[in-house]
């Protein structure tokens, strides 16, 4: 296992979220012209965007929460591995006019940002998207900006061969953000 | 249905059989067609996963359901679809299926879906073509895509999310010898640990598929009230040579699923056939429309069992990028 360095433990992590949750709530409470939801992207921004949504007054912040999975949005494939995992996109209502916050994890490129976008238009027609992230980590190919980031390391430089990952329960351990090298699992194949 | 956590190796540019396929190669399979399901009901029913491929359509026996759903299922990813049918083509004109196959692959395909009258045809097309090729029904030998789209129906409808079969039993009726859908789904359905009876008249129901681990029966009473799941086939007329059984009507008052007769069976059975239906014949009207039916379901996840079929067979195609 390559070196790993801890950017946010436990705690910090959930301190990230509130903020996020608080940005988020400025928002809708500024825009609330439509009904909205909140949509994360698979695998991490659906639990993100769940963990927002507990954070927020159920009274005041009615929201419907729904995850997205992009792997047939895709057009980097070839780059996240031969064998993409293509998992159930779970939005049980009509977007049609909503105030959507889509929320993920990490943004770097924005590919997958410009995928989830196409798939939620091709869903229906939200009203506004809005994109909420825990982590910017720079190194963008795609002109998209995230409209709410608890975590900004887009003026560090970081390298494109190190990863941010974002680790949140249940899917992991425990709650962490950490940067590692990638590993180069391509140099190791005959 | 669970999805892995982290990518399967799915190595398998064709799909020609079941029997080629591991439990853990299917339970993917199957998982990734769950994903599939959602595409099907949205407003825009179609998504770019296989925008710019081309998929042909290569059918030697005449087919509805299947080839629509092969048709449907390429569309609904975006693929480019082409039909060929043996009537209106060279074939007829003397052509070997090896050089109509490379004729058309040197268009510039990407997989080709084929039935043939033949079994093993899809085989000799996957050795003979640079492309991936399903097989969508070759003779007597096996129906890939229809048995797991029958294995998925019972998981789905008996809520077997891990796709483990075991504990269930599964009853195949009727025409078992010339059956490729009755092939299929047993290899399939004991890969994923069910208990498979086949019934039929000993003249359709040849005893060495015992040796696949099946149990056999010529009394279909004495074997519906352990079923849970009855898969009923329609008798291959096309394909029977000689008499089969004296005629219609006595093979349908012993084996077929009448009203009365179901009623012998578990109250929350599932009644399953892979159509074209001989009402009458192998189901009556009434059961075929009943409560147990499956039959329309079955046509609905095939969609998407074949959405995922195309998908990894041509990510599998895909070689990495250097």
């Amino acid at each position: 296992m390559p070196r790993m360095r801890v950017l946010a433990d436990e705690q910090r992590v959930g301190q990230l979220v509130d903020h996020l949750a608080q940005r988020i709530a400025e928002d809708v409470k500024r825009f609330g012209d439509a009904p909205w939801a909140m949509v994360g992207i698979r695998s991490r921004g659906d639990i993100l965007a769940s963990r927002l949504a507990d954070r927020l007054d159920p009274e005041a912040f009615d929201a419907r929460v729904g995850s997205l999975d992009i792997t047939l949005y895709r057009d980097d494939l070839s780059e996240v591995g031969a064998h993409p995992v293509v998992r159930t996109t779970d939005i049980p209502f009509s977007l049609d006019d909503l105030n959507v916050v889509l929320v993920d994890d990490v943004l770097m490129t924005g590919r997958s940002v410009r995928a989830a976008l196409q798939s939620l238009m091709d869903l229906g027609r939200p009203r506004r998207v809005w994109l909420s992230v825990l982590v910017d980590r720079g190194g963008r190919e795609l002109p998209i900006a995230p409209d709410h980031v608890a975590l900004d390391l887009s003026k560090e430089q970081l390298s494109p061969h190190d990863l941010v990952e974002v680790h949140l329960q249940p899917a992991d351990e425990r709650d962490a953000v950490v940067i590692r090298p990638k590993a180069r699992v391509r140099e190791a194949r005959p | 249905m669970k999805t892995p956590k982290t990518g399967y190796p799915w190595h398998h540019k064709h799909l020609l059989s079941l029997e080629d396929l591991s439990a853990d190669d299917i339970r993917f399979l199957l998982a990734t067609a769950r994903g599939f399901e959602e595409v099907s009901t949205r407003s825009v029913k179609k998504v770019p996963a296989l925008r710019g491929k081309v998929v042909v359509n290569l059918f030697f026996e005449t087919s509805t359901r299947t080839r629509a759903s092969f048709s449907l299922a390429a569309s609904r990813l975006s693929a480019d679809v082409l039909d060929f049918a043996s009537s209106s083509s060279s074939v007829s004109k003397g052509e070997t299926l090896r050089d109509t196959a490379r004729n058309i692959e040197a268009m510039g395909v990407d997989v080709i879906v084929c039935r043939h009258r033949l079994s093993g045809a899809a085989f000799h097309l996957a050795r003979s073509v640079r492309c991936s090729v399903i097989n969508a029904g070759d003779g007597q030998h096996e129906h890939p895509t229809q048995g797991l789209l029958d294995i998925y129906t019972i998981a789905r409808q008996l809520g077997r999310d891990n796709l483990d079969l075991a504990g269930l039993t599964v009853a195949i009726v009727g025409d078992i010898a010339h059956s490729r859908v009755a092939r299929s789904n047993i290899h399939g359905l004991l890969k994923l640990g069910a208990r498979v009876i086949l019934v039929g008249p000993p003249t359709l129901l040849p005893t060495g598929f015992a040796d696949l681990g099946c149990e056999l029966s010529n009394d279909l009473d004495a074997v519906l009230p352990h079923a849970d799941v009855i898969n009923m086939l329609r008798i291959q007329f096309e394909r029977i040579q000689g008499q089969a059984f004296p005629s219609i009507r006595e093979y349908a008052h012993l084996y077929g699923l009448t009203t009365p007769r179901l009623a012998l069976a578990k109250p929350d059975v599932l009644v399953m056939h892979p159509g074209p239906l001989n009402r009458g014949v192998e189901i009556d009207s009434a059961v075929a429309d009943g409560r147990h039916s499956m039959i329309l379901r079955q046509v609905t996840y095939g969609l998407a069992v074949r959405m995922a079929t195309l998908y990894l067979v041509t990510r599998a195609a895909t070689p990495d990028t250097p």
